[in-house]
């Protein structure tokens, strides 16, 4: 297969103030290839697409675009050379229709009838189907990057990028996600494609470019290589998976019975009929793509929303009605998904922030008046037992890299010696020795006793830590089973299969 | 070209010099003003900052101004800033101010002439309630229906206007005043005067009030969790719910702590200097605190020097007008200048200034 280069990028850095993001990065993608660009967090992936994309000027090296130099000033001179972009977090507004949010990002968009035959034909020849007449906020996670694809489709682009396309997905949308990609690569669309997760990219990629700290450090093909070498490359050590002390199960520690919640989040959704009980030592994991009620949990079992007293029992106790630090009285820690305005204040310092959620159980208050010696002492010892990296406890939060501060708020709430753990996407925006870390903390709080509940969209993750798995699909969950036994398939049907979407694909 | 590049975390050291930047600019602006005006730029600054202190003629009358004006204003900033930082909008101090005023003198006039020592404490009482339970109605609209607490807060200050030109004319007016609108004086019976407590100072127990206040809300913002929880529902109401702070009641504790500290502002300024609930009682006190705070950055230290610097530009800008002959317009856009300024440099403390050497996306 040797194909003509479509995009060459040679020799291109890219430094922030105090970061390389970039440094003498060079890679190609040939004509209708599926390229994969693979990377821990801050390995210096999007700084590299968004370059790609025109968002932001390199500091040196160039690009060329089937031979000719590329310097794409802004994104709409990308798309106009043909070069489109799907970014991981969806640009769509709630409020309005398929076709007029595909009309938004159009320079000169048709008129609304032709258009909405348009994306009806482009959807369907490309297995993606969408009614151009359906509200935005009505759509699942998937349907709605559906609508992303089909913009940069109907520019007919000869490169796509995808910014970690399958985080909001359920297996078997994926698999749908692959065979248009795949049919879009047979029509010699090239594709770059963007994750950390090992398998898919085996399953999809032609080639991979793997980056390390803003270096490439490897280039491989994927299918000849196993996941576990990719990812050894990828972190640059050997990996140990965390372990589990063989905990027994005790007696039940938190129970949820018949929890219904409206959500108090715009566009959010509210929980219907939620019930599971989890014992001491056991760890629960929830499944389900974003927006499927995940905060509106989070929210009602920390306490922030009220529900029926008897909703919630934290050890036969009935708190359902009671605020979140009545429920942290009784042994009950959450830390939500949202670190910067809802886990942390970000213009506080790390000390302010250890105070937060921590007076209460490390008794950092007597009448009322704060032992600001103690509350230092806890921060320092979060700091330290979670290996935040900070200059100081006295820095603000935003100053912190976003998965230093999530090992702050998840360190904060484990040292609080907890019976019941609420964590919310525990590693989410974490390299992966520290998300190892992390697990390794979770699991060892659950052997010491502790009833822990992880909410997450990696199921790897679930799949690793937990003892039993359920999904949040609409509002509703599933009824919990062993994880033990479980297949993919099962899983993807219990985070509600392909959303209804069927396939119809062409030439299938 | 300039760029401002946001700074990881705020500059204590620009925290502390941005408010005397702002004052050398202000007076470098005003002098370019009053230079315009065709006035000595040096004299009319040292008469507005300089005089009403230390002017061998004036000085005598317009020293103990000072804290006869600047009292108040503290005393109601105080209680304004603990609710701005928590997000929550009292705008209509000047209305609590009244109703303390009235509320208080009430109490006392209903005693007239007793002479027990009681009459003072419980009139101070009787004005904290006073602009308590003004500060209580936009509250528990805020908190059970969620009406604009800014809204319905200032609008209550034009009924306590009505209420005061209707009480000076009726029920609290001074039988023995041959008809004149306005109460007997207080200041003319002694059970509930408010005195100058030190001959030639202006010391009277509102500033006493307001030096407590300053040293309470240090104590609280500082050391107490309440504090903590004030400030935390101010920059990240989400978080605050996570603390477990409870809205509704943060909403009632900080319109009734700046409620009940208007009251009794205005509760000792009709006991003291002012002396009678007239027509023309409230002077505007209640909304130049609400520039007070802001001035003094919400921090009761800084409060308490914004009070006394925003004492000093009136009582300077009077003597100004007196003496230089400026108008009146003048010195409101000087004190205005003051307040821009102010604002503006604020800026330093979350950003720095940087040269951008070239044109960049991002």
């Amino acid at each position: 297969m040797t194909r003509p280069d479509l995009l060459r990028v040679e020799g291109v850095t890219k430094a922030y103030p105090g970061v390389v993001a970039n440094s003498d990065v060079s890679f190609a993608i040939a004509e209708g290839e599926i390229h994969a660009l693979l990377g821990e967090n801050g390995a210096g992936k999007s700084t590299l697409v968004k370059m790609i994309y025109g968002l932001v000027k390199p500091d040196s090296g160039r690009m060329t675009l089937r031979g000719t130099a590329y310097t794409p000033a802004e994104p709409r001179a990308a798309r106009a050379s043909g070069v489109a972009m799907v970014f991981q977090h969806f640009s769509l507004f709630e409020a309005l229709n398929v076709a007029e949010n595909v009309a938004l990002g159009m320079e000169n968009p048709p008129p609304m009838k032709e258009l909405a035959s348009k994306i009806r034909s482009v959807s369907e020849e490309y297995g993606l189907p969408l009614d151009p007449g359906r509200m935005v906020g009505d759509l699942s996670a998937g349907e709605r990057q559906r609508v992303e694809i089909v913009r940069c489709l109907l520019q007919d682009p000869k490169l796509l990028i995808m910014d970690e396309p399958t985080s909001v997905l359920t297996p078997q949308e994926v698999e749908i996600l692959f065979r248009t990609l795949r049919q879009l690569s047979a029509e010699g669309t090239a594709i770059l494609y963007i994750s950390h997760k090992l398998e898919e990219i085996r399953a999809l990629c032609d080639e991979a470019t793997i980056l390390r700290r803003g270096k490439v450090v490897a280039t491989c093909t994927p299918r000849d290589r196993s996941a576990r070498e990719m990812a050894e490359l990828m972190i640059g050590a050997t990996l140990t998976p965390p372990e589990r002390a063989g905990g027994t199960k005790g007696a039940t520690a938190l129970e949820v019975v018949d929890l219904s919640v409206a959500s108090p989040i715009p566009f959010g959704t509210s929980l219907k009929n939620v019930s599971f009980t989890v014992a001491k030592g056991e760890v629960l994991g929830i499944a389900g793509v974003a927006g499927n009620g995940q905060d509106e949990l989070l929210l009602a079992l920390s306490g922030e929303v009220r529900a029926a007293q008897g909703a919630v029992k934290i050890d036969g106790k009935g708190v359902g009605h009671t605020g979140p630090n009545d429920r942290r009285a009784l042994g009950l820690v959450a830390a939500p998904e949202e670190r910067l305005g809802h886990a942390a204040a970000p213009d506080m310092s790390l000390v302010e922030n250890a105070l937060l959620s921590g007076a209460l159980r490390k008794g950092l208050t007597k009448n009322g008046f704060i032992d600001w010696a103690a509350t230092e002492a806890f921060a320092a010892e979060i700091v330290k037992d979670f290996d935040v990296r900070t200059p100081g406890t006295h820095v603000a939060a935003r100053a912190l890299s976003g998965g230093n501060l999530q090992k702050f708020v998840v360190g904060r709430e484990l040292s609080q010696t907890p019976t019941v753990i609420v964590i919310n996407q525990p590693t989410w925006g974490v390299d992966a020795a520290a998300a190892a870390s992390i697990r390794q903390a979770i699991l060892d709080r659950a052997a010491g006793g502790a009833a822990v509940v992880v909410i997450s969209q990696d199921l790897d993750e679930l799949l690793e830590i937990a003892d039993s798995f359920a999904a949040l699909n609409e509002g509703r969950l599933t009824t919990p089973r062993p994880v033990a036994g479980l297949t993919i398939d099962e899983i993807g049907l219990m985070m509600g299969g392909a959303h209804g979407m069927e396939v119809a694909h062409h030439g299938h | 070209m300039l760029r401002l590049e946001k700074r990881p975390s705020p500059s204590r050291f620009w925290q502390g010099a941005t408010p005397i930047l702002a004052v050398v600019l202000t007076m470098i602006a005003g002098g370019l003003m009053f230079a315009a005006l065709g006035k000595n730029p040096f004299e009319a600054i040292r008469t507005i900052f300089w005089d009403p202190l230390f002017h061998p003629q004036f000085a005598s009358y317009s020293r103990p101004q000072l804290l006869v004006k600047a009292g108040p204003l503290i005393l109601i900033a105080i209680g304004l800033s603990l609710g701005f930082r928590a997000g929550i909008w009292n705008i209509g101090a000047e209305g609590q101010y009244i109703m303390g005023a009235l509320f208080g003198a009430g109490v006392g006039l209903a005693f007239y002439p007793a002479d027990l020592w009681f009459i003072f404490p419980l009139m101070v009482i009787a004005g904290a309630f006073g602009g308590w339970i003004w500060a209580m109605i936009p509250a528990i609209l805020k908190t059970k229906f969620n009406t604009n607490e800014i809204l319905v807060s200032l609008l209550m200050v034009y009924i306590a206007q009505n209420f005061l030109s209707s009480m000076s004319l009726g029920l609290l007016r001074n039988p023995e005043g041959g008809g004149f609108p306005g109460s007997r004086n207080l200041s003319q019976y002694p059970a509930a005067s408010n005195p100058e407590l030190i001959a030639g100072t202006g010391m009277h127990w509102g500033v006493i009030a307001a030096f407590m206040a300053v040293i309470a809300a240090y104590i609280l913002l500082q050391r107490h969790i309440l504090g903590f929880h004030i400030k935390l529902a101010g920059q990240a109401p989400r978080a605050a719910r996570y603390a477990g702070v409870n809205p509704t009641g943060l909403v009632l504790l900080c319109m009734g702590i700046s409620g009940a500290l208007a009251g009794l502002a205005g509760l000792f300024e009709v006991s003291g200097p002012a002396g009678q609930i007239s027509i023309d009682f409230n002077v505007g006190y209640g909304f130049t605190a609400i520039i007070v705070a802001f001035l003094g950055r919400l921090n009761p230290i800084g409060i308490l020097l914004a009070g006394l610097l925003m004492a000093l530009t009136y009582i300077g800008g009077e003597l100004a007008q007196f003496m230089l002959g400026l108008p009146a317009a003048a010195i409101q856009a000087f004190q205005g200048m003051l307040l821009f300024f102010l604002l503006a440099v604020d800026l330093l403390s979350n950003y720095r200034i940087r040269l951008a050497h070239k044109k960049e996306a991002i």
